[in-house]
């Protein structure tokens, strides 16, 4: 946590040079407006950034988040320490150390990603028009040892992304649903845990991510995640990530995800498939 | 895999939705729900400090019929809403994007309170969105 901290400290400063005199903590936003915390810290959903953003800081607010997640896979444990400041309904900053432990080899691998996200138009809720946003996840990897041996370029990368997101209050069967599309563009393999370009491509890839979900009410919703990746590592096939999940919105302070996500094979090891949970603060 | 999801979600949405369905005015319970609904909605906005403020002049019993009248309309009722438009009702009221979501919250907390279906509250809440640009900032 206190790695966290120091990392975050610089993620703050920045934002507060966006916060106006008159801004204050808030929660202007309906409740779940702000969705989760995903596995590289930007607000979204688990695997995929979503065009929402973090918190429920409305026009004139700030707000923030803190994250854990964890993903216990068969040979592998994915576990994300997450923080956001968003500001006015307009900017997001996040911050993420990722550790993934190689259970069966032993070992792990670590990455910290710094995370912006910036609202070009458009609302979530309200409106014909989708919400879009632009953002970019800077990489830095902690462990390229390993990393390099298996073709990696680099040991950081940025990736770039766009995102539409549009809720439908009364959707199909009369319940509210979301709907997100993500265009990113990367060279990261498996996220940046495995480094960034490599033997086999070391340029820029576009991949597609989408999200889709239903609110049974106002406090449980459902829905699916599906994440391309690239494929820059000619020592083993990489693979497009897809979760189904569960999420709990009890209050605006607290959010819980459970998933069942199936991550295919991660470097070589076949089958990675497991349990995925999620729990998000909100301040 | 993604392609076919999204073909899916895409037939799901242009299908028509069956015309049996009963009126959002008969879920709210016809004149006298929608009565019920709008005052315990009034209630919470009177007790909400972000914003009573912009109700301090309000004429309740008025702003409770009009209310009533308006969403009776807009819900299928056999009403014809007698006040101004929106845009004319809000005018130089300022409200901004937090009030005005407040204020959903309000009635979301009513519906609760009258123990509305989610469906029926999502009928509902659809309605009212569409009048967030209306309302905002004018």
């Amino acid at each position: 946590m206190r790695k966290l901290t120091r990392v975050a400290a610089p993620a703050l400063a920045v934002a507060t040079l966006f916060v106006s005199h008159h801004a204050m903590a808030d929660f202007g936003r309906i409740i779940a407006t702000g969705g989760l915390t995903t596995v590289e810290g930007s607000g979204g959903g688990g695997l995929v950034p979503w065009a929402t953003l973090s918190s429920y800081a409305e026009e004139g607010q700030w707000g923030g988040t803190i994250a854990y997640n964890q993903v216990n896979l068969d040979d592998y444990k994915l576990a994300v320490k997450a923080a956001t400041i968003s500001v006015d309904n307009r900017w997001e900053f996040s911050v993420a150390k990722q550790q993934f432990d190689l259970l069966s080899l032993g070992g792990s691998l670590k990455q910290d990603i710094y995370g912006i996200k910036y609202r070009l138009g458009g609302d979530v809720l309200y409106g014909a028009m989708p919400q879009f946003t632009v953002g970019l996840q800077h990489k830095r990897n902690q462990s390229f040892d390993l990393p390099q041996a298996v073709g990696a370029k680099d040991d950081t990368g940025t990736d770039i992304y766009f995102s539409g997101a549009k809720v439908w209050l009364d959707g199909i069967w009369h319940r509210t649903w979301l709907a997100n599309v993500t265009l990113r563009a990367t060279k990261a393999n498996e996220m940046g845990l495995l480094g960034f370009g490599g033997d086999a491509n070391n340029s820029y890839e576009l991949q597609g991510e989408i999200a889709v979900g239903m609110f049974i009410n106002r406090n449980w919703a459902v829905g699916v995640e599906y994440r391309q990746k690239p494929n820059n590592l000619g020592f083993a096939e990489e693979h497009d990530w897809y979760d189904i999940f569960i999420g709990w919105f009890p209050h605006k302070r607290i959010a819980f995800a459970l998933a069942y996500t199936q991550l295919e094979s991660i470097a070589g090891a076949d089958g990675q498939d497991g349990i995925y949970g999620s729990l998000q603060v909100t301040f | 895999m993604a392609r076919i999801f999204l073909v899916a979600i895409w037939l799901l949405l242009a299908v028509p939705v069956v015309a049996m369905e009963r009126t959002l005015y008969d879920e709210l319970g016809q004149e006298q729900g929608i009565s019920q609904l709008m005052e315990a909605f009034i209630l919470e906005i009177a007790e909400d400090d972000r914003v009573i403020h912009h109700f301090e002049n309000v004429d309740i019993d008025r702003f409770h019929r009009m209310l009533s009248e308006h969403i009776c309309e807009l819900s299928g009722g056999p009403c014809k809403y007698s006040g101004e438009s929106m845009v004319t009702v809000h005018t130089g009221m300022n409200i901004s994007r937090a009030e005005f979501n407040a204020v959903v919250e309000n009635l979301m907390t009513a519906m609760d309170q009258q123990q509305l279906a989610v469906s029926t509250q999502n009928r509902l809440l659809a309605i009212l969105a569409s009048f967030h640009k209306e309302v905002i900032y004018q």
